[in-house]
């Protein structure tokens, strides 16, 4: 008796000490390339980095504001296309395809382009918007992020739909509301938190990419004069200057991946923030 | 009988769900301004036969109903009786209190506008009314405007309640709507059925016996998806007809 208490006792302590140690481990992981990256990071940052145009190697000074402007306006254009168009797909499966072949068949491909290569989609982009009008763009880019967005947005809101129990659907249909009706005024309105979480997740996603922009809107060092041409952004600007070999590069490379990573952590936490004020009014 | 006094009447009721049949011609009256409750074995088809009286059924695939179901002169499951009208003819409260992510007054006002009221005025009015008609003014009437889903989950019942005589129908369909409150709420709800006899005519399902005891003025006895006793509630629990029911009753079966 006192035996196996005694053994229960060890493994519980055992189990205890080696979760703790494992969390620890990668948080201790998360935290040293969150302070390297704010370190090195902060240290670029200045009102230049944010208003100034790249310079060459050697000189005093440059910014990437062109990046910061090109990554923001091709993550909003992929947004735009990819949201509207994910929620509805979304919808479609949870509550009026359901079980069809069709439907399935979807689903299916969605699952497999959540976890597609990022790159296949610059190189798939590439062959239909930049090959065939002989120039990289803007637009290419956002279409691009606006493929790995899609998958994403729509799985979660599928997901998140089929959580809203059929007890709320029948009492709204039971009250004389169509099923449309139903849908719009109740159903949406229940699932919002997750459906909100879902389009961010797939925003936090894509802001970190760098392969599909490589093939799709390259680079440029100038200010953007439409979405119809090259465009700057961060991460395939990051990529560069990290593979110079030029110091003050390497200073700036810091200072775009914090900001980087300081706008996804943004949004992650405002997303929380703004849900837990409207479950507790709701 | 009086026809008149009548709120539903079900004639050779069958229920299929794809090729299993699980209701086999079920036929019965309900009363008007009466309590009925159905009990019986879970399984035997109580849920499934009161889902019937609003087509709550029709929303899945495979299933379907066969038989008359009268309510207001109109066979409910011939398809061209309108969903709309026939809904605000017959409310339902479910097993779980269902409200919707919506503020207690747009909660009530929900149902009232997809009847019509597009008023403000009217709106408060019927939501006042509703809420009183609940027994649940009181205690929500500085809340109209927070969440449904703050209230405890008797009020959330109540609420849903108020929202179905909100839209004044004239059959309430009840599925175990007291299953997953404690003893308290379920004795206010049992209180409120009591009350609103007077202006509705209800139908309960209920696992409880003494439930049925308490709330009804008539018992349907169901198993195997068959009626198999249906009468005055003193009668059937006092004196039941069919040895089933009595086995039932006495708790030496099911």
């Amino acid at each position: 008796m006192l035996d196996r208490e005694l053994k229960r006792r060890i493994v519980n302590r055992l189990v205890l000490v080696i979760s703790c140690l494992t969390a620890v481990f990668g948080i201790f992981m998360l935290g040293w390339i969150l302070a390297d990256v704010i370190v090195r990071g902060v240290a670029a940052i200045n009102w230049g980095f944010f208003t100034e145009l790249p310079t060459p190697p050697g000189m005093e000074g440059g910014g990437l504001g062109n990046c910061i402007a090109g990554t923001l306006l091709m993550t909003v254009t992929a947004a735009l296309i990819a949201i509207p168009l994910g929620l509805m797909a979304g919808i479609y499966l949870a509550e009026f395809g359901r079980d069809c072949f069709f439907a399935v068949t979807v689903r299916l491909l969605a699952d497999i382009m959540v976890s597609a290569p990022s790159i296949v989609v610059g190189v798939f982009v590439y062959l239909i918007m930049v090959k065939t009008t002989g120039h990289f763009s803007g637009y290419a880019g956002a279409v691009s992020l606006a493929i790995l967005m899609l998958p994403v947005v729509i799985r979660t809101t599928e997901e998140m739909l089929s959580l809203v129990s059929r007890e709320m659907r029948e009492a709204a249909l039971a009250l004389g509301s169509s099923y449309p009706g139903m849908m719009f005024s109740v159903i949406l309105k229940a699932a919002r938190s997750g459906l909100v979480t879902g389009v961010m997740l797939a925003v936090a996603r894509v802001a970190g990419e760098t392969a599909p922009l490589l093939f799709t809107a390259l680079n440029s060092p100038y200010w953007m004069n439409g979405m119809n041409e090259p465009m700057a952004n961060l991460t395939v600007t990051l990529f560069n200057y990290a593979m110079s070999p030029y110091d003050d590069w390497h200073a700036l490379a810091w200072g775009a991946a914090l900001m980087i990573t300081v706008s996804v952590l943004v949004v992650t936490v405002v997303t929380r923030m703004v849900l837990g004020t409207a479950r507790k009014r709701i | 009988m009086n026809e008149k006094d009548m709120a539903v009447s079900v004639n050779n009721l069958d229920f299929f769900y794809g090729e299993n049949q699980v209701l086999f011609g079920n036929s019965l009256n309900i009363h008007r301004n009466r309590v009925t409750a159905f009990i019986g074995p879970s399984g035997c088809g109580k849920s499934t036969h009161i889902r019937c009286y609003n087509r709550m059924f029709g929303l899945y695939k495979g299933q379907r109903a066969s038989g008359e179901i009268i309510i207001d002169g109109k066979n409910v499951l011939d398809p061209s009786t309108p969903e709309l009208a026939l809904r605000r003819k017959v409310g339902m409260i479910f097993q779980k209190p269902t409200p919707f992510p919506m503020s207690v007054f747009d909660n009530i006002a929900y149902g009232l506008k997809l009847h019509g009221v597009k008023k403000r005025t009217d709106l408060e009015g019927r939501v006042e009314k509703a809420l009183k008609g609940a027994a649940l003014w009181d205690e929500v009437k500085d809340l109209l405007h927070k969440g449904g889903t703050a209230l405890s989950g008797g009020q959330q019942q109540r609420l849903c309640i108020a929202r179905a005589i909100a839209v004044e129908p004239e059959v309430i369909l009840m599925d175990e709507p007291c299953s997953a409150l404690d003893p308290i709420a379920t004795a206010r709800v049992e209180e409120l059925i009591e009350d609103l006899k007077n202006r509705f005519t209800i139908v309960i399902v209920t696992h409880n016996m003494q439930q049925a005891a308490r709330v009804s003025d008539y018992t349907a006895y169901m198993y195997l998806g068959r009626m198999v006793e249906f009468g005055a509630t003193a009668d059937i629990f006092t004196n039941p007809a069919q040895k089933e029911t009595e086995d039932y009753i006495t708790g030496r079966f099911g």
